[in-house]
């Protein structure tokens, strides 16, 4: 079979491709199977990357060197590293070698078809305060997203739900596994708040629940105002729920409280033990969302943040760090600079603000990550702080920066192995590893590209 | 008196960001040097330390220490890329209102020129990505929609100066789902408009290809007895009709929307049997799994790179289509339908070159002389060669780095966009702007009978295709 494509990776996936495309062929195309499950979860083992460029993200990049992947781990990093007994080299001439890349804002795995398919939507419930919707719960780990969006080189994803004003509970997940206990990094690492605001307009219905209605000024802060008081109401019940709790686990006289999931899962946020994700956007919600979090006592991180630059010095001050999901949307004000949201980032690093750039995206478009990072580069941040905004920086914001996000010894071996810039889109992803296991760069779309890319018209036409 | 001076100058605020680029309204007469550039022709390959000579508005010379007159203009262009204007073959910017028309399933008489806003801020935002020109289509939901149409975005002027005006008519079609109305919601009381199958849009087309051609056939029969009887009476003009009959004679491009293969299969048979080219197969996110087929037709494709998934029809879209659609000799663009990718297509080029390996120029003509030959302007613009428009962009760097800023915009020679100038203006607006919010007329009133505020508009994030215009955007 000639083709006249240039076959990437190794003759075993090759061979492999070949035998998923002949599976492919017996199966319906539009029918929604997952891309081939066949090795989907890797092959464990210990490699040694040589002769490569390794972009530690840490520290200096290695020029020529080695990195050693042994037990799910990275071993060792340097010039010159022996291979262990056993190793599987990977000749690294000409390639670098990348920490996997953190995207801090998906709901991967709860929602693959938007329109046409609802049976497979669970990133929204019904309702305004699901504080127990936990997102590790509906992750769906033979997703076709996950597959496409870790051969771009990210290899972990914080996933939440979405809708309502309390949205449910945001997992960590790392994109390889048959179970989503297989693919929890922290399966309930944050609660996410959709935070009140004066909304209406285009996905108005969200925050504003006017739908396609226009909305009337007034009613839109009345309903803005109610909403907050529910939330700030809901909170303090969750904090009466956890004394009273507490003081019946102490004395067991008092009368025993009543069981409510949903103010039992408030619980740790309420008492700061773990962080809630604000999602805002406009300087005016960013600074309420502040002062509510500092008034409730919680551990902020602010997502979404298109006008986080304008309240910089407030972020700064109150150390809230932000995951900034626009960088792609558009200008909210006519008058807004054409690169105002290009800008976002590298303004909050001037300020000494901490801060992620995530894809902010359902799922399928999360794979445009790197590339969301690297405008920002065109647009004042330096290339080496665009890397760090989707590795070592959402590492630290999700509180994984001991286990994630740069290469050095002793962290999960989260490792991308491309032919040039991990963010640039010309580049390939040559080789990659999640948890120490070396991945199948196959996917549901490189299966279609291997059907259909040598077909011919038939001979009889 | 106030409240309308006040009027007048938030008309002015709004349209202001730009007033930079007024400057240089004259130079379509100058001539303009731009030296020592990387030039990437789209055309004759990569040309290192290059000057370009600009005369009227024309390409005038390209090469290595070119003279200019006295009073040229000059642009040091050392260490920076210049490329074509990017064109993009699928955008809904400018159109004021609407872009479907929905009530009928054949609107061919409805014409997106006569709605052109010139002063929709996505279109400066657009010159700032580098794009040049626009195919401005009607949406999606008819199986025979509106007329295109193709312009230049010649900022702060009025809207016929946009229009190209020797770009060769179009129209849209649509396949599939949008023109089903699969997910328009229906209000109470309301019946579903014909065709809710694919086998009722076949039919759709077919019964106006049958009518246009029976009215053409009348209009010829007409004109040959009118050479001789001068008293015959001509028929009744049909203006749903007539742009059919432009088609079928081979004088206006039909961009269709559609995204499975069996539907553009539908599409090209229908074709072949009136006799017809299809000029782009809009989206085509399946053309890759009819890539022969296309290729006998002689259709072009103009796609998306590789967003997928976001409807069921998009579940099989790959990102390799773009490569398998050029090996097998289809010309390919890479378009956006959407006021937020439209500014980064030079990214979305550059993933071809990811996907299936395309050679870097062919992976820049997808965003240059591809689109602009599928226009039928490719004669004019799309590459940088001697007597082209002035059609340029400056960029900071490699445009398919993701480093590259846009410096500089120009159409047939004049800057439309200049990052320089953007930056330097935007003290001056926000001062405006405070002035503004501080004018007493501008400030809430207190009578309960005052006009509202309008309550702000979410962040928008990029389209997923036309469809989401349907019903006047509250598809959504």
């Amino acid at each position: 079979m000639s083709s006249k494509f240039k076959v990437q990776g190794s003759k075993l996936i090759f061979a492999l491709l070949l035998l998923t495309a002949h599976c492919s062929l017996l199966t319906v195309s539009a029918q929604l199977s997952p891309p081939s499950q066949q090795n989907q979860n890797g092959q464990a083992g210990t490699f040694l990357i040589r002769n490569a460029r390794i972009v530690t993200v840490s520290g200096a990049p290695v020029e020529t060197g080695s990195l050693l992947i042994q037990n799910g781990r990275i071993a060792a990093v340097g010039a010159n590293v022996n291979a262990p007994a056993g190793a599987e080299t990977i000749d690294g001439s000409g390639l670098m070698v990348f920490p996997g890349m953190i995207d801090a804002a998906t709901n991967m795995g709860l929602m693959e078809i938007p329109l046409g398919a609802p049976g497979t939507d669970d990133d929204a419930e019904v309702g305004d305060m699901n504080p127990n919707a936990r997102a590790i719960v509906g992750v769906n780990p033979h997703l076709t997203h996950i597959p496409v969006t870790r051969v771009n080189g990210t290899t972990t994803v914080l996933t939440m739900p979405q809708g309502g004003i309390v949205s449910g509970q945001a997992a960590i997940i790392n994109l390889v596994g048959s179970t989503q206990g297989e693919m929890a990094v922290n399966p309930a690492f944050a609660l996410v708040i959709d935070f009140p605001r004066v909304a209406g307009g285009f996905g108005g219905g969200f925050g504003g629940g006017f739908g396609g209605q226009t909305p009337n000024f007034e009613e839109a802060i009345r309903t803005r105002d109610q909403r907050l008081t529910d939330l700030r109401r809901m909170l303090k019940d969750a904090e009466a729920y956890g004394k009273a709790h507490d003081a019946y686990a102490q004395n067991k006289t008092l009368p025993r409280p009543k069981t409510d999931l949903r103010l039992a899962a408030l619980v740790p946020f309420v008492r700061g033990e773990k962080p809630v994700i604000m999602i805002a956007n406009r300087e005016i919600d960013i600074r309420n969302a502040v002062r509510f979090a500092d008034d409730n006592k919680l551990k902020m991180i602010l997502m979404g943040g298109n006008d986080a630059w304008r309240a910089a010095d407030l972020l700064k001050q109150r150390n809230v760090p932000v995951i900034i999901t626009g960088i792609w949307s558009l200008p909210a004000r006519e008058d807004d600079a054409y690169d105002v949201l290009f800008e976002n980032a590298s303004k909050l690093q001037r300020a000494g603000v901490r801060f992620a750039v995530a894809s902010g995206d359902e799922g399928a478009n999360a794979r445009d990550l790197p590339y969301q990072a690297g405008m920002t580069a065109a647009f004042g941040l330096t290339p080496d702080e665009a890397l760090k905004s989707v590795t070592l920086y959402p590492a630290q914001i999700l509180g994984i920066a001991d286990r994630m996000g740069s290469l050095e010894v002793g962290k999960v071996a989260n490792v991308v192995v491309a032919d040039g810039d991990i963010l640039d889109p010309r580049t390939h992803i040559r080789h990659l590893f999640i948890n120490g296991r070396k991945m199948p760069l196959n996917t549901k779309h490189t299966e279609l590209f291997d059907q259909f890319k040598d077909r011919k018209l038939p001979a009889s036409q | 008196m106030k409240k309308i001076l006040s009027l007048f100058l938030i008309v002015l605020f709004v349209s202001a960001p730009l007033s930079a680029q007024q400057r240089n309204t004259a130079a379509n007469a100058n001539e303009i040097l731009i030296r020592n550039a990387t030039v990437l022709t789209a055309a004759r390959g990569r040309l290192e330390g290059t000057d370009i000579l600009i005369r009227a508005g024309k390409i005038a010379q390209i090469g290595k220490n070119l003279r200019a007159g006295a009073n040229a203009q000059t642009i040091d262009a050392t260490g920076k890329f210049v490329t074509p204007g990017i064109v993009d073959a699928h955008s809904h910017a400018a159109v004021d209102g609407s872009v479907n028309e929905t009530s009928y399933s054949v609107t061919s008489m409805t014409r997106v020129h006569d709605v052109i806003n010139p002063n929709d801020i996505n279109l400066y935002r657009a010159l700032a990505g580098g794009v040049t020109v626009l195919n401005v289509l009607h949406g999606s939901a008819n199986s025979i929609g509106g007329q295109n149409a193709t312009i230049k975005i010649k900022w702060k002027r009025p809207a016929q100066d946009f229009l190209i005006p020797d770009a060769p008519p179009g129209i849209k079609f649509a396949l599939g789902e949008n023109p089903k109305r699969s997910h328009s919601n229906l209000q109470p009381g309301q019946t579903r408009r014909y065709p809710a199958t694919r086998m009722g849009v076949e039919e759709t087309i077919r019964d106006a290809f049958i009518r246009a051609r029976d009215y053409k056939a009348e209009w010829d029969e007409f004109r040959e007895k009118s050479k001789r009887d001068k008293n015959l009476t001509a028929p009744r003009r049909d203006i749903e009709l007539e742009p059919l009959v432009e088609i079928l004679e081979g004088r206006r491009l039909v961009h269709s929307h559609g995204y499975r293969s069996d539907e553009f299969l539908m599409l090209l048979n229908l074709a072949d049997e009136f006799g017809f080219k299809v000029k782009t197969l809009q989206h085509g996110l399946e053309a890759y799994k009819i890539a022969p087929e296309i290729a006998r037709h002689g259709a072009a494709a103009s796609i998306f790179v590789d967003n997928w998934g976001y409807k069921i029809e998009a579940f099989d879209a790959i990102p390799y289509n773009a490569a398998i659609l050029y090996r097998n000799g289809v010309s390919v663009s890479i378009n956006s339908d959407s006021n937020e990718r439209h500014r980064r297509l030079n990214l979305e080029a550059a993933k071809t070159m990811k996907y299936g390996d395309v050679p870097e120029e062919e992976a820049l003509k997808m965003i240059t002389l591809n689109p602009a030959t599928q226009l039928g302007i490719g004669n004019r613009t799309g590459s940088i060669e001697v007597g082209k428009d002035a059609d340029i962009v400056i960029w900071t760097a490699h445009p398919f780095s993701p480093y590259a800023r846009v410096e500089r915009t120009m159409i047939e020679g004049e800057t439309f966009f200049d990052r320089e100038q953007d930056v330097q203006n935007r003290a001056a607006l926000a001062a405006e702007r405070q002035t503004l919010e501080r004018d007493e007329a501008n400030r809430p009133s207190t009578s309960p009978r005052a006009t509202q505020p309008a309550v702000p508009r979410e962040r928008v994030k990029a389209d997923l295709d036309d469809a989401d215009d349907i019903d006047g955007g509250n598809h959504k």
